[in-house]
């Protein structure tokens, strides 16, 4: 009886209940903003810019011969026109000097980058536009935050399993594992 | 999968393996694996630990002296019509339904149960029993074409799952039908380095394709054949010795496939 007294003040509902919300809150709130690291791009490249000259995304952005797809641009395709600054932009002056001129590929982080296990074909989704599933960035003058797990180490933004499922099976293509995996 | 049906696709990825031009020189199981980042065995000795998705057999006629006969037989993953190893699969880590008839294998998915061993005749699956240690310098040169393995799951020869993807792609690029790939578009590693061009790869659904032939010749056959797994991959030998091997255990008495035990 007397032990009952004495824990008077740290039983009943309304302890429980601050405790329940401090930690819904930490699950819900802090927990989604810790777990990511926010990065930023090492060179503040305008998508807006270049596509205001008139430029495709697969002007830079382009297949191989063999139907693979090279991604990212290298310096090679940059230096066709930035082998020295012409503009005023100083974001382009970091590139030209630090990269373009040292030999050095600029090392981007990639928002979609896949896990190892999977085998994503840029060929088979061309008939979608890119928008579709990457970051509309043709719009965007300075590159979006990337969002690192910290924990998987893959970015926030890149595309999940169920994501790629349901546009398969929403268009009537298979699901079958190894359609995707490797 | 229905269980005990052979589920039909409108390509069939097959193999025939001529096993009177096979010289046993190994030369598959080496590109095998570069080509899948098979990792070099700390201990290859020991046989029970060694993984090999394609692993060739010493055959002998059991003769002495002049009649004494070897032949070397190349066993893959034979992506059999009716797998043993995929209705076993509690957690559908393999499965047999991708256009073309590869069995898959999705090492993240696999749990390490190892039913799918237990359950395959062919002994075409291994167990990681150790995480993969490369010889430094040997991680630079790791193919993209295979993720890497960690400890504890099983794996198995896919033909070379990725360099179908990739002529896919190329088809497409060529404005050609990913769908219905040349003769030869795609190729599997060991199928490309066999020296002696002991093995044939190709759709054996379709005429066109050199596979086709080479699957329904007189001397061709499947190992166990009996067992009704309905393999995807094929042997010619004009030997009768080493036809009659390809059923040479669980007999029955009665002749597996046509051909007659002794
Ligand atoms: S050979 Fe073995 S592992 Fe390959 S499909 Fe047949 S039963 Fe499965
Ligand atoms: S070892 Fe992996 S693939 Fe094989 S049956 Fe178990 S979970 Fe499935």
């Amino acid at each position: 009886m007397e032990e009952k007294k004495q824990c008077k003040g740290c039983g009943g509902a309304l302890p429980f209940l601050i405790g329940f919300v401090a930690m819904l809150v930490v699950g819900w709130v802090v927990f989604p903003k810790v777990i990511y690291s926010q990065k930023t791009q090492p060179v503040r490249f305008s998508h807006k810019i270049h596509q205001e000259q008139g430029m495709e995304c697969a002007n830079c952005h382009a297949f191989r011969d063999d139907g693979s797809y090279a991604g990212l641009p290298k310096n090679e395709k940059c230096q066709e026109c930035h082998a020295d600054v012409v503009g005023s932009d100083p974001a382009e002056k970091v590139y030209v000097e630090q990269y373009a001129q040292k030999n050095k590929e600029v090392p981007w982080l990639v928002y979609q980058y896949q896990p190892d296990n999977v085998f994503f074909s840029h060929k088979a989704h061309e008939s979608f536009e890119c928008k579709e599933c990457h970051l509309e960035v043709g719009k965007m003058d300075t590159p979006p935050v990337y969002y690192e797990n910290r924990l998987s180490g893959y970015s926030k933004q890149t595309m999940k399993m169920w994501q790629c499922e349901r546009c398969h099976a929403e268009n009537g293509v298979s699901n079958a594992c190894h359609v995707c995996h490797k | 999968m229905a269980h005990g049906a052979t589920k039909e696709f409108k390509v069939t990825w097959g193999m025939v393996i001529d096993l009177d031009k096979c010289t046993g020189c190994g030369a598959c199981m080496t590109a095998c694996q570069v080509e899948n980042n098979i990792a070099p065995m700390v201990d290859a000795s020991n046989k029970m630990r060694t993984l090999s998705w394609m692993l060739v057999f010493e055959l002998s006629n059991k003769k002495s002296g002049a009649e004494a006969e070897v032949a070397y037989l190349p066993r893959p993953c034979m992506q059999c019509g009716n797998p043993a190893c995929v209705p076993v699969c509690p957690v559908v880590a393999t499965e047999k339904n991708e256009e073309g008839g590869i069995v898959s294998q999705i090492y993240p998915r696999c749990i390490g149960c190892r039913y799918c061993m237990a359950a395959c005749p062919y002994h075409a699956r291994y167990f990681n029993w150790e995480d993969p240690i490369f010889p430094k310098g040997m991680e630079k040169a790791l193919s993209p074409s295979t993720s890497a393995r960690p400890r504890g799951v099983v794996e198995k020869c896919n033909f070379c799952h990725t360099r179908f993807m990739e002529a896919k792609d190329k088809a497409r690029q060529e404005g050609g039908n990913p769908e219905g790939l040349a003769d030869g578009a795609y190729m599997p590693a060991c199928a490309e380095i066999c020296p002696t061009g002991a093995i044939s790869f190709g759709d054996v659904k379709n005429k066109e394709h050199k596979v086709f032939d080479l699957a329904q010749g007189k001397d061709a056959f499947r190992l166990l054949e009996k067992l009704g797994l309905n393999p995807q991959v094929y042997y010619v030998s004009k030997r009768e010795w080493v036809r009659k091997l390809g059923d040479n255990y669980a007999a029955t008495g009665k002749p597996g496939a046509a051909k007659k035990h002794s």
